[in-house]
């Protein structure tokens, strides 16, 4: 009995880890059906918004380092610190920068070039983005706290203790994880569907050609759908780097949204939710299952072995678009 | 070639014992047989009980609107695509489920109606891949260029070099396919079935997108490989004048269904083939 | 002298396919080959064994593992981490299991383990295509690096968790192990990058290597014309892993002598290769080496300017490092998705018209 509550506590944490990784996932989709890049670059972003957030909040000096090593001072912090909404409005700002900057000097290069070449320079953005973020703000391990709630919820342990008698052991951020990354997923959703700026971006999704012959500018898109996905990046960089604090590891969520996407097929939004979902409860109970048996951190790479085992039956995902092959 | 006798299906006059064309050519048995092929893409029939044959030596046109089927009828007979219904008889065999390579293997070559060659490699190399069949030495003796690899290599490329001559290719032999002209793509392509000595070439809209000396040219190089070579011809195209004059037998196809087939004078003077052309409502 | 095709007639078809079909290049060849092999023994010392050349020849073996697969055959791997992690592991156990055998035969027979191992995992290429193959490489990265890590066996149940290379000689030259001069290392290290280059070359030049650019250019045309798919994937997959696991296996037992998997087989391997199959070119033998000379040089250079020039703290140095090699990648993809070989390739194209360019 005790064994099953076990299990679905680890179901239910593995749900809310699902959702963490479906917001990074949703990123990637957003990106690649508006411009047909697989923006592995991803999770570096998030990175770079959670380094980019703390070092507003704190008052750091960017490139620190690289200034005292130029010319011998001894700048570390300006004298102010700054609010966290503030902070988060003027780091999103730097994320729309960064998207103008990446449309301006890689994108409009890259026209009309294989899909397997935009995915590889985005590998080369990602390294850039890593280094540029360290050395703007310092490598070391910072903590993020924008107010969100931490910690084991009592009202849940104790409730459940009443019903159950067995406390579930739920984080509270978690909680509110999985509440705004689901506002998140709704208000896309709802601007993809339902705004002018929406349609025109699933219009480029499907042809840039005929897109272009009806006036939308691919320029203005692809600016706007590198800012959505920056956005998304600074949420689900502030999540996980209030979690676990932000650093370099942050950056490799990114690779545990690639086997989402790749069950979810790349181009669905619902299947990267769902493909989210099914990946963290299964890591966990598989975890929690299997792992003792074989060694445990599972974690590493049950999401990739599932994912593969998977696309060798349906290669187009679980949502995604059926492939009909011609000559 | 027991069972050419035993085929009530393809319901043609032509002999079993072959035929002499107009201009004076013995054609031979029957080659390939296709018997009541149909062919769905979920809902949609894109080709509906479809049988015809094709004979040793000759050239066969496959004729008909856009969307009629015809690209598809090719892809059925390269193994690409596996149809619902209906068999394939190569040789008085019955072909099995087969994939698009073993098909290859058989002596069935083909080129594409949207050119399907290999931009990343020269002319000569893209021709040589046509050879891939005739090539038997090891992985081993390919990796140490030891014996068997590089004598067959060269007993390929002179093959390969006829070919270049025949179709007048001498001086883009070491260009890239992916800098060269439409009209020579295709004739490239057409190099590259030709590399692998087939039995029977499939044609897809060899002369499409082509100014009149280009079709011209194509024209001969189809009308000497079957000369030349023996080798049979199946070909779509959409240039009525060249089809005509080219062919020896027709199959005019409207949405999947045939609607004709003969010589290119019984073709053009069946009313249902004109009425196809013309647009006439279908019921 | 001026270098020239003009008075290079090829009479034969053997000829016209060889590897240098200009004299003036196979003189070169022949010059740095014997160079390579016989001056540089002689001068070498540590710092340039252990800084440039030792990974500069093991890289280059990586890379052309990787360039058969990914620049030849179009299937994009980001999984030589881990397959390099293979050949250490697997000459580990060879050279602990069978002391008597040469090393030369454990590190060749750690090539063909590697190989099965990658073919396994180049199974799903034939139902998946593209990038979705590159993530499932991933999988071979992160399940392989993880068996290795857990279970004992593979590292004989050291406590460290660490593997060690022991001591094995050639012709009574220590080759492993701390006692191995430089040039013994480095003279190990060639022959098997010059084996390498020339089985690579073999395979390129011939039947199997125009199957695997006819599935890299269009798979489906490729089929249709009478590649086997099966065949032709998955021996790019298993000569590829051939070649990367005997880089795994000299990085691991000649260069490193001890190694740790997550450390030395981790991800950013698999990205570093696939930089410099990048940067050098896609689908050349001649690209391999420059892009793994590239990307060993750079750091080695950047170190010597930014800390030893410029004074800079080395972790700053680091993260500028990333910074160019992440800008150098986009660089390359935008301007010359062929790399230096293609580079390389039009300033011979200049220097055959030279002096005089109309």
């Amino acid at each position: 009995m005790d064994q099953l509550f076990y299990a679905s506590e680890v179901f239910i944490n593995g749900l809310m880890t699902g959702v963490m990784y479906s917001l990074v996932a949703l990123g990637f989709v957003l990106i690649f059906k508006a411009s047909g890049v697989f923006n592995y670059a991803q999770g570096v972003m998030a990175l770079f918004a959670a380094l980019t957030l703390v070092g507003i909040m704190e008052g750091q000096v960017p490139f620190s380092h690289l200034i005292n090593a130029t010319f011998g001072t001894h700048l570390s912090n300006f004298s102010w610190t700054v609010g966290p909404v503030v902070a988060i409005l003027l780091t999103a700002g730097v994320m729309v920068l960064l998207a103008i900057v990446i449309e301006k000097l890689v994108l409009q290069h890259l026209v009309g070039q294989e899909p397997i070449i935009l995915f590889m320079a985005t590998i080369g953005l990602a390294y850039f983005l890593e280094g540029l973020g360290d050395v703007m703000w310092g490598a070391d391990i910072k903590t993020l706290d924008v107010g969100l709630p931490q910690g084991i919820s009592d009202t849940i342990e104790q409730a459940t203790a009443n019903w159950f008698g067995y406390g579930f052991f739920i984080d509270r951020l978690d909680i509110w994880a999985t509440i705004i990354a689901a506002l998140l997923v709704a208000a896309l959703v709802a601007f993809s569907q339902y705004t002018k700026q929406g349609r025109a971006m699933r219009a480029v999704a499907d042809d840039h050609q005929a897109a272009l012959s009806v006036g939308i500018s691919l320029q203005f898109i692809w600016i706007m759908v590198w800012s959505i996905a920056g956005f998304v990046a600074l949420v689900a960089g502030i999540m996980w780097g209030t979690k676990s604090g932000v650093q370099f590891s942050l950056s490799l969520i990114a690779l545990k949204a690639l086997p989402v996407l790749m069950l979810g097929g790349f181009t669905s939004i619902p299947g990267a939710i769902v493909g989210g979902l099914i990946i963290g409860v299964g890591e966990k109970l598989f975890e929690f299952f299997v792992g003792p048996m074989v060694g445990g951190a599972t974690e590493n790479w049950f999401a990739y072995v599932l994912a593969l085992i998977f696309l060798v039956f349906r290669p187009q995902g679980l949502f995604g678009e059926r492939i009909i092959e011609r000559v | 070639m027991t069972d050419i006798e035993s085929n009530p299906l393809t319901g043609q006059p032509a002999p079993a014992e072959g035929y002499v064309t107009a201009d004076g050519r013995q054609i031979g048995g029957v080659l390939m047989d296709l018997r009541n092929i149909t062919l769905r893409f979920g809902g949609v029939e894109a080709i509906k009980n479809i049988s015809f044959d094709v004979r040793e030596g000759e050239i066969r046109a496959i004729i008909g609107p856009n969307g009629a089927g015809k690209s598809s009828m090719l892809n059925v007979i390269s193994g690409f695509y596996v149809p619902q219904e209906g068999e394939v008889w190569f040789k008085g065999y019955k072909r099995g489920p087969m994939r698009p390579y073993e098909v290859a293997r058989l002596g069935i070559a083909r080129t594409f109606q949207n050119i399907a060659l290999f931009d990343g490699m020269t002319v000569l190399d893209n021709i040589m891949t046509g050879r891939l069949n005739k090539t038997k030495s090891g992985f081993l003796s390919q990796a140490l260029w030891w014996g068997a690899a590089e004598r067959e290599e060269i007993a390929n490329r002179e093959q390969v070099e006829r070919i270049i001559d025949f179709l007048e290719i001498q001086n883009i032999r070491k260009t890239p396919v992916g800098r060269l002209p439409y009209g020579l793509k295709k004739r490239v392509e057409l190099a590259r079935a030709l590399a692998a000595e087939p039995q029977i070439l499939l044609l897809d809209e060899p002369m499409a997108g082509m100014n009149v000396e280009e079709k011209e040219d194509m024209s001969r190089f189809v009308l000497d490989v079957n000369d030349e070579f023996g080798t049979t011809i199946v070909l779509i195209e959409h240039d009525m004048g060249v089809v005509m004059d080219l062919s020896d037998r027709v199959v005019v196809m409207d949405y999947g269904r045939k609607i004709g087939d003969g010589s290119p004078d019984e073709v053009r003077n069946n009313q249902e083939v004109i009425d196809a052309y013309l647009g006439v409502a279908h019921d | 002298m001026f270098y020239r095709e003009a008075g290079n007639f090829k009479t034969s078809y053997r000829d016209d396919g060889q590897t240098f079909p200009i004299k003036l290049d196979r003189m070169g060849y022949y010059v740095i080959l014997g160079v390579a092999a016989m001056v540089v023994p002689f001068v070498i010392n540590d710092y340039w064994a252990s800084a440039v050349l030792l990974p500069f020849l093991i890289y280059a073996i990586a890379a052309i593992g990787l360039n058969i697969l990914t620049g030849y055959a179009g299937q994009v791997s980001l999984g030589t981490g881990g397959f390099m992690a293979v050949g250490a592991y697997s000459v580990y156990k060879l050279m602990t299991a069978f002391p008597d055998l040469s090393i030369l035969i454990h590190v060749l027979l750690a090539g063909g383990i590697t190989a099965m191992v990658g073919i396994a995992f180049g199974l799903p290429s034939l139902r998946i295509k593209g990038f979705y193959l590159a993530v499932a490489t991933l999988a071979a990265q992160f399940f392989l690096v993880w068996l290795f890590n857990k279970v004992p066996w593979f590292y004989n149940y050291s406590a460290s968790g660490q593997i060690t290379a022991p001591e094995r000689t050639v012709l009574g030259w220590a080759v492993t192990g701390p006692a191995a001069s430089p040039a013994a290392k480095y003279l190990v290290c060639l022959a098997f990058v010059i084996f390498a280059a020339w089985v690579a070359r073999n395979l390129t030049r011939g039947m199997i290597g125009r199957k695997w650019m006819a599935i890299r250019d269009m798979d489906i045309a490729a089929e249709i014309i009478g590649v086997n798919p099966l065949t032709a994937k998955l021996s790019a997959f298993g000569v590829s892993s051939f070649f990367v696991g005997i880089a795994g296996a000299l990085l691991f037992a000649v260069y490193l002598g001890a190694a740790e998997v997550g450390e030395a087989f981790g991800i950013n391997k698999s990205f570093l290769v696939l930089f410099m199959v990048i940067i050098g070119g896609l689908g050349s033998i001649f690209g391999s080496f420059a892009g793994a000379a590239f990307l060993v040089l750079l750091p080695v250079f950047l170190k010597n300017v930014l800390v030893g020039v410029l004074g800079w703290p080395t972790d700053l140095a680091a993260h500028i490092e990333l910074m160019i090699v992440g800008a150098l990648i986009i660089f390359f993809l935008i301007v010359e998705p062929h790399g230096l070989a293609r580079l390389w390739q039009l300033v011979k194209e200049k220097l055959r018209l030279w002096p005089f360019p109309h």
